[in-house]
């Protein structure tokens, strides 16, 4: 009698019940999953928002600087981004994902990296690079080889010069303080053109830039706040500043001192600040082991005062970032040999 | 659960419950369940029947000479023969006894310290020990570790065994020294608990009570200074753990001649109320939820073990096992919730993973199915199994269970590569 019963059903849920009492008892219906059954509780889009947070001190600077065309490029920058997900999202049959942040944050960096006199066009079409050829195309979120924003900026930069060009960009602005690019003072005229701007300005964002690039002290604010929460990794951050720093200095110290501007102006003009904080340190494209991380930040900041000081462009940032975010997957293969491993004799 | 403090620049330390509660003692249920193994070389047929009688303490097998058997909790009689799954597909037979009066006990249980006693009663002992190392051949064991640390996070199980029974711990270790002739004996406890683990003549090792400090590997490392490799388990390595209840029910059992067939449990509420019960093996679960006033409801989580490694058990008619340390109640909103999102490569779990493992690597390799592929160059192997890359996945990806599947995954190879030959 019981056999057969078994054989009807063989892996019945609770096949040493007897039937008569599996049907009449109606069980509670549990939730299964694997292990561990805690988490921490961190999400993506907590750490999106905490980004967008950290950024609000620098925007609203910004802001407070240019006025409403810098309040007008970061809301299109965002929102651009955003739309952008959401078609790719349709187009490639995905889950939407603008909810995770991971757009909004993408757009909101390219809008601080740009000028308050970008035409709408240009933004529209830097979202579109970064989220498009940036993210989207590679997989989406997790993907991208390159940083979105950096992508979509060295792309605008090479295509549309006087865009990006704040001495031009900027002329009709007078915000009380000298309103050239300090990084195209230096370049064109040597350290006796910068003369006119003290570290403490720099910091205080008393300098001609981006929406969102010039305000020194709110940037590293931001950076810390981050660095404390643990949504950026301090490695790369940190070993970036120090690689400006350094090299910058040593630039100073051995060249010619009137050719090469000391380590501090470096490390608060142009985009050196936002980049450490905000752009070197997005997951996706920088390493996760210690010592790639340092060598990652120390070279990416090696690069940037090279082309600043020796290279064709104004500002190293967009280009010598994209490089070191190639050379990610091959730096991050130096890693600790995990316990137990069997070394196969070489 | 333990969520990630505000600031997060230092990993999070998850710590282990140091307090044990008091054990209360359940009355006998009216009706037990036993998981048989099914046995790896057949023989099946020959076990018990519906309508044997079965007294407590008494060998069920499948067959007489059969490897794999259970021990009766109670007396009375078989009502249920069924088949059952277990996780990855684990064969068992379910035997259901209902309960028939007082407990009359078995006698077969010699005192003979051999090796064969051992196999033959004490594989279904509480705590779950395995003596099958000793017996192997190709295994030659040095050091027997007898972790009075609990593996998981908040169960106290054996913190509670070396708190309250050293006294039969301390006759376990001379019964184990006897039956297996390993002469080196650790016993592994927290800081707290050294003055108690003194009492039981074993080699008294203290270990750090951060998780996953409890765990074999992790002591193998920290407090032997041997690393397993990754190609061999511990016993390869020439070290058996056991839990400490289960050397105390060893010892219990030659010192009273009866086979202790209770375990101790420690059972966690919604509300993170821990108490510890002493009930018969194969009680349903349900009844000690009851006793420990513990509510479950539509949508909740009950986890067989603790939360870091534990099981969630679909039903709350199934059973304590032997290796049953705790049973954690958890509410939905408490539950952790996985995701499909992929890898943003964030790193917290190659800083967080205890044997360096690239685990931001080996997740993709996995997610693709590529198991051999994560086995020879990421590490797969090397994995103590934790769970900790899980709990800080910031995209929330089932990584250890990825890891798990692929272990089986490979193991099913080797298997069928092994048959073929």
């Amino acid at each position: 009698m019981s056999s057969e019963k078994k054989l009807a059903v063989p892996h019945d849920l609770f096949p040493w019940k007897p039937a008569k009492e599996a049907g009449k008892a109606p069980q509670e219906k549990l939730i299964v999953g694997h292990a561990p059954h805690w988490h921490d509780g961190s999400t993506i889009s907590a750490k999106n928002y905490n980004i967008m947070i950290a950024a609000l001190p620098a925007v609203l600077f910004g802001i407070s600087q240019y006025g409403a065309p810098a309040l007008g490029v970061i809301a299109f920058a965002t929102a651009c981004a955003m739309i952008w997900e959401l078609i790719m999202n349709l187009v490639m049959r995905k889950p939407t994902t603008i909810g995770d942040g991971s757009a909004a944050v993408t757009g909101l960096l390219l809008g601080m990296l740009m000028p308050a006199s970008a035409p709408w066009w240009v933004i529209a079409l830097g979202t579109a690079l970064a989220i498009i050829v940036g993210k989207q195309i590679f997989g989406g979120i997790g993907f991208n080889p390159l940083n979105p924003p950096l992508l979509a900026l060295a792309m605008l930069v090479m295509s549309f010069k006087g865009i990006f060009d704040f001495d031009e960009a900027l002329r009709h602005y007078d915000l009380g303080f000298a309103m050239t690019y300090p990084l195209a003072d230096l370049k064109f005229f040597g350290t006796s053109a910068i003369g006119k701007f003290s570290t403490g300005a720099l910091l205080m964002g008393k300098q001609a830039g981006a929406v969102g690039s010039t305000f020194g002290l709110g940037l590293i604010a931001g950076g810390i706040y981050l660095m404390l929460r643990g949504h950026i990794r301090w490695e790369i951050s940190l070993s970036f500043l120090a690689g400006v720093f350094i090299t910058a200095w040593l630039f100073n110290v051995l060249g010619d001192p009137g050719e090469y501007a000391g380590p501090l102006f470096h490390l608060f003009t142009g985009y050196t600040l936002i980049a450490a904080f905000f752009l070197l340190p997005e997951d996706s494209s920088s390493p996760v082991n210690f010592i790639p991380m340092l060598l990652f930040g120390v070279l990416a900041g090696l690069m940037t005062v090279l082309i600043r000081n020796i290279g064709a462009y104004v500002d190293g940032i967009p280009f010598s970032i994209l490089l070191m975010n190639l050379a990610n997957p091959l730096l991050d293969k130096i890693r600790p040999k995990a316990i137990g491993k069997v070394v196969e004799n070489a | 659960m333990i969520k990630r403090s505000f600031l997060g620049l230092a990993k999070p330390r998850l710590q282990y419950n140091l307090v044990p509660d008091s054990v209360q003692e359940l009355p006998v249920p009216e009706k037990v369940v036993l998981m048989l193994e099914e046995p790896q070389n057949g023989g099946s047929g020959n076990g018990p029947k519906v309508g044997d009688s079965v007294k407590t303490g008494q060998r069920l097998s499948a067959s007489p000479d059969g490897g794999e058997y259970v021990i009766s909790s109670i007396t009375g009689t078989v009502s249920d023969v069924a088949p059952y799954m277990g996780t990855f597909g684990k064969k068992c037979t379910a035997i259901t006894i209902d309960a028939g009066g007082q407990d009359d006990w078995d006698d077969t249980f010699s005192k003979e310290p051999t090796l064969d006693t051992a196999l033959k009663f004490f594989e279904y002992a509480p705590g779950n020990p395995s003596f099958k190392a000793f017996a192997d051949p190709e295994k030659s064991i040095r050091t027997i570790v007898i972790s009075g640390m609990d593996q998981d996070l908040l169960v106290t199980t054996n913190q509670s065994v070396v708190q309250n029974e050293a006294a039969d711990i301390k006759n376990g270790v001379d019964a184990l020294k006897k039956m297996t002739g390993v002469d080196r004996i650790v016993i592994t406890v927290p800081e707290n608990l050294v003055q108690q683990a003194n009492a039981t003549g074993a080699d008294v090792k203290a270990v750090s009570a951060t998780y996953p400090s409890g765990l074999p590997h992790m002591i193998m490392k920290d407090v032997l200074g041997e690393v397993v490799s990754a190609e061999d388990s511990v016993e390869d390595a020439g070290t058996v753990f056991m839990s400490a209840e289960a050397v105390a029910s060893l010892g219990a059992a030659f010192e009273t001649g009866q086979l202790r067939v209770t375990k101790i449990v420690t059972v966690v509420g919604k509300d993170g109320k821990t108490t510890n019960v002493k009930t018969r093996i194969g009680t349903p679960l349900k009844d000690v939820l009851q006793a420990c006033n513990a509510s479950l409801n539509d949508r909740d989580r009950l986890i067989l073990g603790g939360p870091m490694t534990g099981v969630a058990a679909y039903s709350e008619e199934l059973a304590v096992e032997p290796g049953t340390d705790g049973i954690v109640v958890q509410s939905e909103s408490d539950s952790a919730q996985v995701t499909d999102y992929p890898c943003i490569n964030c790193g917290e779990c190659v800083r967080i993973c205890p044997v360096k493992i690239p685990v931001n690597m080996l997740v993709r390799f996995l997610e693709g199915r590529f198991y051999e592929d994560a086995r020879a160059m990421y590490d797969l192997d090397c994995c103590i199994e934790c769970g900790l890359c899980s709990y800080v996945c910031v995209s929330r990806i089932p990584i250890f269970q990825y890891i798990k599947v692929g272990k089986y995954e490979l193991g099913l190879i080797e298997t069928a590569e092994a048959e073929n030959e």
